[in-house]
């Protein structure tokens, strides 16, 4: 039996008016940015630039410094992913596959933690980081951020698949417990690292409330901090703020088109038990 | 190196962090909500004082605590039902076997939700800007005049929700469109065979086989629309008239603009209560349902 001619045109129609609804302002901005000045705020709102120009992008990184938060953004989202990968997956590891006495207390502790918004603790922690002497520095926003329960969680569910034989085997051998973590564990938890490094890294880049917070000084901000500000400077200069969106955001989309798949497999996983 | 020992070893790192660095700024953030810390605290500890449940009450009398929790219900009271609607909606279409290009247009609706929210924001101020912006203009082909949308206080609050639901309904699409993918095909093909509508069927299979996705997307998102917090950072600074500050931003102002860190920590403790009530509330409906 096949489907009336206007049920498939209803379907795909539909799905064509959502998907340009969900990537027009994304495509605009990226119009909008080779705009010349002004050429954004007259009337009606034109769709392509007349006469395409970089002048926006060059205003942004010579005057505005956007290199700098750019940068900034680039190595506090870097060292979050490569260190809480490193203290995750030694955790999960050991809550999924090492025997110790209160493992699954501790794990249901950790899980009860995911009911408490992280807002919570931002008072106190920009007290402890300003004891630390890490307000205004790449610590501050990364330390915190150093190990989480939802990382834990899904490289403990991913490592609870490793058969306990193969690990016995290699004691028998005489392989030492990091040796083994090292050589056995890591290879078979290799999908779940390309997963969760990808999910902390993007995380991590478009984060906002903490920066904003504990990164008051201008030479440490991420680059959505300063964008913030910047538009509040700059409501009127569309064309600039627009290229400052350009820029933040291509990072992340880029990164997520070449890795979806495992964006994806993670978002699925992680909601499995939210 | 014993299991044991490795295990803790191993553990220890990740412990000491969520420890240190979430479960001691828990209790201190309660601790604190019961105290006047504020700037002359911050310069000197010793004057700190104690003062019980203060902080609460006095949160309880402040005129823009209450309006501040009002625009936050109402940004999750229109918010969420309308998120879930566009998630649900979005994953039938792509759930459908008339659909082509699956992959192109999954991707491309997942698209905002990995963009950064504060450059999204940006690029909706201008979008929603009542002379220039490219909404006014759509709407004018319909005979509907100019609308001040980030400076009137009746429309500032839903442009913010239309915002929100544009970034967000992606993720919970995906969640969904997983769950009706996992409905076995037989008890369509039978429904089929029956000659159960298209209504139908999303009525009396589609539906109550989503349940448990449901709830959990509901709860997810709830607790995600109470922190609401960039979005009017960035667009409306809680103007006009204080029509969008919310609760977390209020909590930001009164900490991070005033200083007064033990009233914003009671205003945390508020937020988190809120949450949790809800979303207590949400699961005991949505199970109740189960066994009805």
């Amino acid at each position: 039996m096949k489907s009336p001619l206007w049920q498939r045109f209803a379907v795909n129609g539909l799905l064509i008016a959502m998907a340009f609804v969900a990537l027009f302002p994304l495509l605009w901005m990226l119009s909008v940015s080779f705009m010349q000045r002004g050429e954004a705020s007259t009337f009606p709102p034109p769709l392509l630039p007349a006469q395409a120009t970089l002048a926006n992008y060059r205003e942004l990184f010579e005057r505005a410094g956007m290199g700098r938060y750019l940068l900034n953004s680039l190595i506090v989202a870097g060292a979050t992913t490569l260190l809480s990968l490193a203290f995750n997956l030694a955790a999960g590891y050991a809550f999924a596959k090492l025997r110790f006495a209160g493992r699954e207390r501790v794990f249901q502790v950790l899980l009860g933690a995911l009911v408490i918004p992280a807002q919570v603790t931002m008072i106190p922690l920009f007290l402890m980081m300003k004891w630390l002497g890490l307000v205004n520095s790449y610590g501050g926003v990364v330390v915190p951020l150093l190990a989480g329960v939802f990382g834990i969680f899904l490289v403990r569910q991913y490592a609870r698949s490793i058969p306990d034989d193969l690990l016995e085997a290699a004691r028998i051998d005489g392989a030492g417990e990091l040796r083994i973590f090292l050589a056995i564990v890591q290879p078979v938890l290799k999908p779940i690292v390309v997963t969760l490094a990808i999910f902390t890294f993007l995380a991590s880049w478009n984060d906002f409330m903490w920066p904003l917070i504990v990164l008051s000084d201008q030479t440490w901000q991420t680059a959505p901090v300063a964008l913030a500000s910047l538009s509040r400077e700059h409501v009127q200069d569309n064309e600039l703020m627009m290229a400052g969106s350009v820029v933040t955001i291509v990072p992340v989309l880029v990164l997520f088109l070449a890795l979806q798949r495992h964006y994806i497999q993670g978002l699925l996983l992680g909601s499995v038990k939210g | 190196m014993s299991e044991r020992r490795a295990a803790w070893l191993f553990a220890a790192p990740a412990l000491i962090v969520i420890g240190g660095f979430f479960f001691v700024p828990v209790l201190a953030a309660f601790a604190l909500s019961l105290t006047d810390f504020d700037l002359y605290a911050l310069a000197d500890l010793r004057n700190l004082r104690f003062v019980g449940l203060h902080n609460y009450l006095d949160i309880l009398q402040t005129p823009l605590f209450w309006k501040s929790l009002l625009n936050t219900l109402y940004f999750v009271g229109v918010g969420v039902p309308l998120s879930i609607a566009a998630s649900l909606g979005a994953a039938l279409l792509l759930d459908s076997k008339l659909a082509r290009w699956k992959g192109f247009f999954r991707t491309a609706l997942f698209a905002p939700v990995v963009t950064t929210i504060v450059a999204v924001a940006v690029i909706w101020r201008y979008l929603l800007h009542t002379r220039y912006g490219l909404i006014n203009y759509t709407l004018a082909h319909f005979g509907i005049a100019p609308i001040d949308w980030l400076g009137d206080p009746h429309w500032s609050m839903p442009a913010i929700i239309l915002f929100a639901v544009w970034k967000n309904f992606g993720y919970n699409m995906i969640i969904l469109l997983a769950a009706l993918q996992g409905i076995p095909g037989e008890l369509y093909e039978a429904a089929h065979i029956d000659g159960a509508s298209f209504r139908q069927r999303l009525r009396h299979i589609t539906l109550p086989m989503l349940r448990p996705a449901l709830l959990l997307v509901a709860i997810i998102t709830v607790s995600g629309y109470f922190q609401l917090f960039a979005e009017p950072y960035v667009m409306t600074q809680g103007d006009p008239l204080q029509s969008t500050v919310s609760v977390l931003y209020f909590m930001y102002e009164e900490g991070f603009k005033w200083w007064s860190l033990g009233r914003a920590s009671a205003i945390a403790f508020l937020l988190f209560a809120l949450i949790l009530l809800v979303t207590r509330v949400l699961l005991r409906f949505g199970r109740r349902g189960d066994y009805a």
